[in-house]
């Protein structure tokens, strides 16, 4: 187990340096000068001079990017046109709010679609079944923007019930787990659970099938097995797989946060993007994007080594 | 099934009337169908002119007369600028994936045939690309590119090259350790010749119809990036684009408000559909 670990391990480094490499490129296929993509059009040029230094654009390629690693890897992922705040202490409090929302939607999302695979997989055909398929392939089909606009047409334009944009009562920042608070969450937690809600039920959906479709099912029912045991079977043999399924949506949702935020003003990593975007914000996009991409790389690893652990049959390489 | 022996039918035959025996398939089929010749004969179908503003007109509810489908924050008409709007996002979303279908295939057909060194070479930079979550990713290079609808291409085709690669070389892979591909080798075919005959056949199918169901995400990833101001550009008709600027109409027009989205999501669920039916009737396993 341990020699896999390492060796999982090591096989996530050249991915990961792979991302970064493309986090780097960022800046430099953005069109126009690179120095001028990361300084703001006023800049003296004594700054001009100062960020040349630093960034070292009149270097090489790969000294550039060495340089560049170098930084990030000690936590400088530069500053923020726009604001003039280093990149990394803006990336770090977003992503505090998108992890929150992307947590609740996965935990709403999750649970609901499993339950519903589980439903849907052991009766197949029933009623059930149907509204399973019909809600994943709605969940993965609907463009979730809109679905967020819809929600906030509902519930906040004509019941009134909670509200549409924001994170707090009166646009404060500080949050606290209160009613005050949380309400501000539901509408884009809600949203954003779609998607997991329909990929993991269909999944469980299959693998339960599948598990029910197996010898040693109809083995554990012969010799007089109840239901109840049966189901406990499935699950245990359901688990590794799904469990796969929700780290690596967990994953999507952390990532593909962007459009829900700009539609609900959640002020998260997406929000950030969706500013760098605007105001073309370039080392705020790269530093965003680079946290969120090796985050991604991060869960992938822990998903594949939890797998394994839960079933050591598969050591994948 | 008991039919009588009639004549031996080709595989596309057979394909074709098992898609016409699913009926959801087909009604999909319908919709986009009607869509799509809307948006391309749009002058003719569309009522007016997507661009006409009028400020006396604005925010007008579904039903109005003369403005069937009410009118946008700017008094344009909804109905025709929905209509146009079908244009760009159909081709924003169904061009990158035809793109990544072609380059996809190459690259993966490539790999799998070649092995070795080539393929390690190439689906180890896929995996780098795949380490990315979809939408971070199209949003990072259109980001860094800036708006437009050609940037916005651009990067989709990007997300989609690795999934399709991945599914071309699998298949490549399992098809080229096959006896005939070996007849075909010993009986002195060169690499290309076994590639176009025996390759090709084999993957097109598999690789078209999971290339089906990337259109939908596509779709929604185009008119997403439209959404938030890259991607097409204003005053352009573009569901994505006409979807941000109505959400402000949210309080005074919802339901206006709402139908750039309605079309995204039917035109999505349509090729999700449609595609699923493809797999049924083509009998592909991915």
């Amino acid at each position: 187990m341990l020699q896999y670990l390492l060796r999982r391990f090591v096989y996530a480094i050249p991915i990961a340096l792979g991302v970064s490499v493309v986090c780097f490129a960022l800046v430099h296929i953005s069109p126009g000068d690179p120095l001028a993509s990361v300084l703001p059009p006023d800049a003296s040029l004594e700054m001009q001079q100062i960020m040349r230094q630093v960034y070292g654009f009149d270097r090489p390629l790969p000294v550039q990017f060495g340089f560049w690693l170098w930084r990030a890897l000690a936590g400088d992922l530069g500053v923020s046109i726009a604001t003039g705040r280093p990149v990394a202490g803006e990336v770090w409090h977003a992503f505090g709010n998108t992890f929150m929302l992307a947590a609740l939607a996965a935990a709403f999302g999750f649970s609901a679609g499993a339950l519903l695979g589980l439903v849907a997989g052991y009766w197949r055909g029933g009623w059930i079944d149907r509204l399973a398929s019909t809600l994943s392939i709605a969940g993965i089909s609907v463009p979730h923007y809109w679905l967020g606009m819809v929600l906030a047409i509902v519930f906040s334009v004509q019941l009134n019930w909670l509200p549409a944009t924001g994170a707090g009562p009166g646009g404060s920042a500080d949050w606290t787990w209160d009613w005050a608070h949380v309400r501000f969450l539901v509408l884009p937690a809600l949203t954003m659970s779609v998607i997991p809600l329909g990929i993991v039920a269909r999944s469980v959906r299959a693998l339960v099938g599948d598990i029910l479709s197996q010898e040693f099912v109809d083995a554990l029912r012969a010799k007089g097995l109840p239901e109840s045991g049966i189901f406990l079977h499935i699950l245990k043999n359901a688990a590794p797989t799904s469990l796969a399924v929700m780290g690596l949506q967990l994953g999507y949702l952390l990532g593909g946060s962007i459009l829900i935020e700009t539609v609900f003003a959640w002020p998260g990593t997406g929000f950030l993007l969706g500013n760098a975007i605007l105001q073309r914000d370039l080392p705020l996009l790269q530093g965003t994007i680079l946290v969120l991409a090796m985050f991604f790389v991060v869960l992938n690893l822990l998903v594949d080594v939890a797998q394994t652990w839960l079933d050591p049959r598969i050591k994948r390489a | 099934m008991s039919e009588l022996a009639g004549p031996a039918r080709g595989y596309w035959s057979n394909v074709l009337r098992r898609l016409m025996r699913d009926r959801v398939a087909l009604a999909c089929i319908l919709v986009l169908a009607v869509i799509l010749l809307a948006a391309i004969f749009a002058p003719l179908v569309a009522p007016g002119d997507p661009f006409r503003a009028s400020m006396l007109r604005r925010l007008r509810p579904i039903g109005t007369p003369g403005n069937l489908l009410g009118t946008d924050e700017l008094g344009r008409d909804m109905l025709t600028r929905l209509i146009y709007g079908g244009r760009l996002s159909l081709f924003t979303g169904i061009v990158p994936v035809i793109n990544a279908f072609a380059i996809g295939t190459f690259l993966g057909v490539f790999a799998g045939y070649s092995g070795g060194r080539a393929n390690m070479a190439i689906m180890r930079t896929i995996d780098v690309f795949y380490a990315f979550p979809s939408v971070l990713l199209a949003i990072a290079i259109s980001g860094a590119l800036g708006a437009g609808i050609f940037n916005s291409i651009v990067s989709l085709t990007v997300v989609f090259v690795p999934p399709i690669a991945r599914v071309a070389e699998s298949v490549t892979t399992q098809v080229r350790s096959l006896d005939f591909v070996d007849a075909a080798r010993a009986s002195g075919a060169g690499a290309l010749t076994i590639i176009r005959v025996h390759i090709l056949g084999n993957v097109l199918g598999p690789v078209f119809v999971y290339a089906t169901g990337l259109v939908s995400v596509s779709m929604i990833l185009a008119s997403g990036l439209s959404f938030l101001g890259l991607g097409t550009k204003p005053p352009e008709a573009e569901w994505g684009l006409m979807l941000n600027t109505l959400r402000t109409a949210i309080y005074a027009q919802p339901l206006v408000a709402a139908l750039p989205g309605a079309m995204i999501f039917a035109v999505s669920i349509c090729f999700n559909l449609f595609s699923d039916g493809l797999r049924q009737a083509m009998d592909v396993k991915l």
